[in-house]
């Protein structure tokens, strides 16, 4: 007991005594939690519209008009020339192109009927395809509205309609930070427990001094213990501090106890920081340590549902996203912040990350060798 | 010459023979374009919703049918009472629930007006949103259905089309921004941290007492990761183009130019960081939050820029990935030609020349 007493002072010494990993604790999360919650805003907000007006008529400005009243467009480009459009949009000028050929207004009252273009920028293809929905909407609002001129409906509206409520739960208000501050939280402490822990057992490798501990009678585990407890309290500390910034620059309080994202954490660290250390018992420089934790991680976080919603994923990569530590700890640390899940809703999710933390640490004590 | 290419060769074997590093090297862009291009997308596709249907009538099947055929829903959980959708939502069951108030048919018929609740989890807000668009397209559609029975005058057709990427994959979108984040690890973030070990193992003493000028031992540090970024970009284009079907619309040729350029730039930028940073850690801290950070957050093809608040479009303007990803896409997706870009392809030549200069003129010939 006394031999990992000495350890772990040796290791906290080390941390302390080495600026740049404390900088790091501080940088990274105030910087991510600052920065990145405000750039990370997919909330499609104002498409540019291109107009191609060949008919230049009282229905063509009337709709023009409706498109920009709706709020979901703003005028980019008008012209009477598709390809004037197109070069807006070549430009990046314009998401959306509505194109209203000439004899609009005349074959829509005579014909009974007339045909409109819409061609939208699908490079993203999200956004391609909700200003193809919007505009659409308005489109059909526009028609019944002529209709509505045209035909004499009996006074009592036969029409039966479906009348569409929705209701937005746990951020009626559309605050998108809400949704990324929380999932940033978890990465967060993910980038500060893998990089750091992997990049330890290597330095000493590189100086040279793992030899001097490797004859020492101190044991593999109580080693490899020494070297995660120091950065298993940075990485609270650090969600500590990102919960603070959480508060004060975004005003989000955890709907849910803040203990059980704590405690759900305590077991996160363990697994993440077992990550760490088995890239470290792997890896012979800092180069290649940074380089193989940059890789993992980045799978990690891309497969986590951070960005894009893993039911969205194909069976193969649902399998990857449910074996990732990160899904769990984004999906815990939102629910309970957002939604208030209690304990007894994450509870399945301890006992998964419980046993990741014991495969992935076993796995490291295993692998590390003391011979050379 | 001859020393000057065997310093080159030295450092291609330094590299070469670390198998651990050109796995994850070569592997790297593989991982990326089988992930970005299969598995991540924002599309909405199989979302579980739970259904409370207090009516049971044909009309509330009809739509519960519509919705589950339909490739963006499925239908998971059939509940009874209201109370049950908060515990759904805590446990992550379902993203969204659709209430039908009881008699919803009879209400249709006799009122000529009947309301569906479209109750979405918003933790996700865009996804709430666009599932409760795309829910209200397939109630649009019903209700359509509904007044099919009677010809309609004066309709509009709308026809659509989708432009440059008609299939609506989202994987071509990340291509390019995929490699210009290759390009910063391998030729910013490995380089700098390469030159800097050299200085930390005391190597560069060594070095700098051969024959060869200073400058010259560190372009040779930096000819291979020039020449392993560019294979890269190489990989990463041939796998989109087979794997993907990524259309090459433009000139290929002056896209692999706008990539060179671009090289160049991470280049000159890794060697100014190698001139700062006093250790590895220093290095690879530096390159991740000056460039890396910058280069995924405001580039573009994470997050779309023209929602950002205006301090980070200002700073988006000086990260050198944007301009990158802009020609890269103009001239794959959309087929641009020089003259509708030569202003973003100034702006990167003259990035690549302004680091440059100012990367050699800061590093130092003698150690101190």
């Amino acid at each position: 007991m006394s031999t990992f007493k000495y350890v772990l002072q040796k290791e906290f010494q080390q941390i302390r005594r080495n600026p740049t990993i404390v900088r790091m604790m501080l940088a990274v999360p105030i910087i991510q939690l600052i920065v990145l919650p405000f750039a990370a805003d997919y909330e499609i907000k104002q498409l540019n519209l291109a107009v191609v007006d060949q008919d230049h008529s009282s229905y063509s400005k009337e709709l023009i008009g409706q498109m920009t009243a709706s709020g979901y467009f703003q005028l980019a480009n008008y012209s009477s020339n598709f390809n004037e459009a197109m070069g807006a949009v070549e430009r990046n000028e314009a998401d959306l192109i509505l194109e209203i050929p000439a004899h609009f207004e005349r074959d829509l009252v005579r014909e009974d009927g007339a045909t409109l273009a819409l061609h939208a920028n699908a490079i993203n293809q999200v956004k391609g395809g909700l200003s193809q929905l919007y505009a659409g909407q308005i489109i059909r609002r526009f028609n019944n509205q002529i209709r509505a001129e045209w035909v004499q409906w009996p006074r009592y509206s036969p029409v039966e309609m479906v009348k569409i409520e929705p209701q937005l739960w746990f951020n009626p208000h559309i605050n998108y930070h809400l949704f990324m501050v929380p999932g940033i939280l978890a990465v967060l402490i993910t980038m500060v427990g893998s990089f750091l822990a992997s990049m330890n057992i290597v330095q000493e490798k590189e100086a040279g001094t793992i030899e001097q501990i490797n004859v020492t009678p101190i044991k593999k585990y109580q080693f490899l213990l020494g070297k995660m407890i120091p950065f298993w309290v940075m990485g609270m500390f650090s969600l500590t501090l990102g919960l603070v910034i959480a508060y004060v620059v975004y005003g989000i309080v955890s709907v849910g106890p803040l203990w059980v994202i704590y405690a759900f954490s305590a077991f996160y660290l363990a697994a993440i920081l077992g990550i760490g250390l088995l890239i470290s018992t792997f890896a012979d420089n800092q180069q290649q340590a940074t380089f193989v934790s940059f890789f993992f991680v980045m799978i990690f976080i891309l497969m986590s549902g951070l960005y894009t919603p893993v039911e969205s994923m194909p069976d193969w990569a649902k399998v990857i996203a449910y074996a990732n530590p990160v899904t769990y700890m984004i999906q815990v640390v939102r629910g309970v912040m957002i939604k208030g899940a209690g304990f007894m809703d994450i509870l399945p999710f301890v006992g998964i990350i419980g046993a990741f933390g014991i495969f992935f640490n076993a796995l490291a004590v295993w692998r590390y060798r003391k011979t050379v | 010459m001859k020393t000057f290419l065997a310093f080159i060769r030295k450092e291609f074997w330094h590299i070469l023979r670390d198998r651990r590093s050109l796995i994850i090297l070569f592997g790297m862009p593989v991982m990326q374009i089988v992930l970005f291009g299969f598995a991540l997308s924002n599309e909405l596709k199989n979302s579980k919703i739970a259904i409370l249907d207090a009516s049971h009538d044909p009309y509330t099947q009809r739509i519960i049918q519509q919705l589950n055929a339909s490739d963006y829903f499925t239908i998971t959980t059939s509940i009874q009472d209201e109370k049950e959708i908060e515990g759904l939502f805590h446990k992550n069951k379902v993203k969204m629930v659709v209430v039908f108030p009881a008699g919803f048919a009879d209400l249709l018929s006799h009122q000529h007006q009947a309301t569906v609740q479209l109750i979405a989890d918003a933790t996700d807000t865009n996804t709430a949103n666009t599932m409760v668009s795309y829910a209200s397209a397939i109630l649009g559609s019903f209700q359509d259905w509904l007044l099919d029975q009677q010809t309609l005058p004066y309709t509009i057709h709308a026809e659509t089309h989708m432009l440059y990427n008609p299939q609506l994959r989202s994987a071509y979108n990340f291509v390019p921004g995929l490699m210009a984040m290759i390009i910063m690890i391998l030729s910013a973030m490995m380089t700098s941290v390469a030159i800097v070990r050299e200085r930390e193992n005391g190597n560069m003493e060594v070095l700098l007492v051969s024959p060869l000028k200073p400058m010259w031992i560190v372009i040779a540090k930096a000819v291979p990761y020039f020449l392993l970024s560019f294979v890269n970009v190489l990989i990463i284009l041939l796998l989109s183009y087979t794997l993907l079907s990524l259309p090459v619309h433009g000139s290929l040729i002056l896209f692999l130019f706008a990539c060179l350029v671009f090289i160049l730039t991470s280049l000159a930028l890794g060697l100014l960081i190698s001139t700062v940073a006093g250790s590895q850690q220093v290095a690879m801290f530096m390159s991740l939050i000056g460039l890396m950070m910058p280069t995924i957050i405001l580039s573009g093809f994470m997050f779309p820029i023209e929602n950002m608040p205006w301090v980070l479009r200002a700073i988006s303007h000086v990260v050198p990935a944007r301009w990158f990803y802009t020609i890269a896409q103009s001239i794959l997706l959309k087929g641009v030609s020089i003259f509708t870009l030569w202003k973003e392809m100034l702006i990167l030549l003259g990035m690549a020349l302004f680091f440059l200069v100012i990367s050699i003129r800061r590093f130092r010939l003698r150690l101190n």
